[in-house]
């Protein structure tokens, strides 16, 4: 018998495939259970009636958590010693598959409903007044993780590039691919930052190197880690996982 | 109306209200979608060392369970408010489901063991004045745990009154848990006692022998 074993596929290797199989799954569990409101004589055949009809109300869902923000209501904020250590790493790809990307040639693109479009560096951000903040990070699967982060108030940088107040989203593209979106109010949210430090140190690759988007009143997934570029619209740009079904507005 | 309810014979009152069936049976649709999604929220991200098996959950994935747990959510709460508004106000509670005094559950409940307590119709006994009521509140639990997981900076009071995030999680889990076990309880009573669920479908009415203090 050899010892030396091959190695096996781990859970995070066929996540992208779980997740897949999850989406498809998703249409078949409103099927069956759809099957309640065959009652009132819909035609389920192809699953979209229930589909339709839980999409509408997560859209209303966004319109109620939309009034339920408060934009003076902080998140609560915590000690040094409450660092949840380690802090885990998430994403739809496992931790060996985190894009590398270099420093120093990286440029924040900004486009949209700007009046300054210049691109920013590392040091550029740097520049601005940083803050610091010890936050809850909630996962939408239900985990939570507290951990310091440091950067520019988003705020602040909205205000340099000149954005639209009254625009409505700002969108966010990812070095690996990801992409998400949040309303303008949480954008100027006082606890919502372009963060460059995680705890005393540059953001390393697995937690979203070089610049990620802290946003301790939402949940984790909306929280983009390697930011590429950033764009301010009024058509709802969606994201990786909204557009797979999670609640776009995901507020905490 | 007729008028040949005379002196001698005594009125008739709903053993239901249509409000009490209505309200029941949009609680129960609405919780059992609750808790199938809410199992399938659950697996993602486990409290304790078990997973409720995937068939037995709503919504196929995560996003399509919380697209369910915060659709019912709704139903459930609306629902909720009215029957509780509905309760105060008409007597409901204060003639139904009061008083609930330890002597009168202990009697009813050794009652019941020795399958010696009646079953009025229109009248609950003191096991199921507890049983109810209790299921009241554990739903109102259940609703402000609930609020305090999805809306721990909203709401931060009431999740401070829960214990923070992660232990609102475990009383949100722990009030599911209740409500389960009274479904289970309240199913087998029905087997039980069967004449008990017309009443609760289709009304009826019971000759009022209640004796006015």
């Amino acid at each position: 018998m050899s010892l030396i074993r091959p190695p096996r596929p781990s859970l995070d290797d066929l996540k992208p495939e779980l997740v897949d199989l999850e989406r498809r799954l998703f249409l078949r569990g409103s099927l069956s259970l759809g099957a309640l409101t065959m009652l009132t004589g819909c035609n389920l055949v192809e699953g979209n009636a229930v589909d339709k009809a839980l999409m509408a109300m997560s859209r209303w869902n966004d319109k109620a958590q939309a009034w339920l923000f408060d934009p003076n209501k902080l998140a609560q904020t915590y000690t040094k010693a409450d660092i949840t250590t380690p802090f885990p790493f998430n994403a739809f790809y496992r931790e060996a598959r985190a894009p590398v990307v270099d420093g120093a040639t990286y440029k924040l693109e900004v486009s949209g409903l700007v009046a300054d479009k210049r691109m920013w560096a590392i040091e550029d951000l740097r520049a601005l007044p940083q803050e610091s903040q010890i936050t809850r990070h909630i996962c939408v699967e239900g985990w939570s993780a507290v951990g310091e982060w440091s950067g520019v108030r988003f705020g602040t940088f909205l205000d340099r590039i000149g954005a639209d107040r009254r625009a409505r989203y700002v969108g966010f593209k990812c070095a690996d691919g990801y992409y998400s979106s949040i309303d303008m109010a949480t954008a100027r949210h006082p606890q919502t930052i372009l963060a460059l430090d995680f705890g005393d140190d540059p953001l390393p690759r697995k937690y979203g190197y070089p610049m990620k988007l802290r946003v301790p009143t939402k949940l984790g997934f909306k929280n983009p880690k390697h930011i590429a570029a950033l764009f301010v619209t009024n058509d709802n740009p969606g994201g990786y996982w909204e557009d797979k079904g999670y609640n776009w507005f995901s507020g905490s | 109306m007729s008028n040949d309810a005379s002196s001698t014979s005594r009125k008739r009152r709903a053993i239901h209200p249509s409000i009490v069936r209505l309200t029941h049976w949009i609680n129960a649709a609405a919780m059992v979608v609750m808790v199938m999604s809410g199992w399938q929220i659950y697996n993602a991200s486990p409290i304790f060392p078990f997973k409720f098996p995937y068939t037995i959950t709503l919504g196929g994935w995560l996003g399509g369970a919380i697209a369910w747990h915060f659709a019912a959510m709704w139903v459930l709460v609306v629902n909720l408010l009215f029957y509780l508004a509905y309760g105060l106000f008409s007597g409901h509670f204060r003639r139904d489901l009061l008083p609930i005094t330890p002597a009168g559950v202990w009697h009813d409940v050794k009652a019941a063991l020795a399958f010696r307590l009646p079953h009025a119709l229109g009248h609950y006994n003191a096991v199921q004045r507890l049983l109810y009521a209790g299921v009241i509140l554990l739903i109102i639990l259940a609703v402000a745990s609930g609020l305090s997981v999805w809306k721990p900076v909203q709401f931060q009071t009431l999740a401070w009154l829960m214990g923070g995030f992660d232990s609102a999680r475990v009383v949100h889990f722990l009030a599911m848990a209740g409500i389960v076990g009274f479904f289970i309880v309240h199913i087998l009573l029905v087997m039980i006692v069967p004449k008990t669920l017309p009443p609760m479908i289709i009304g009826g009415t019971v000759e009022d022998a209640e004796v006015t203090p």
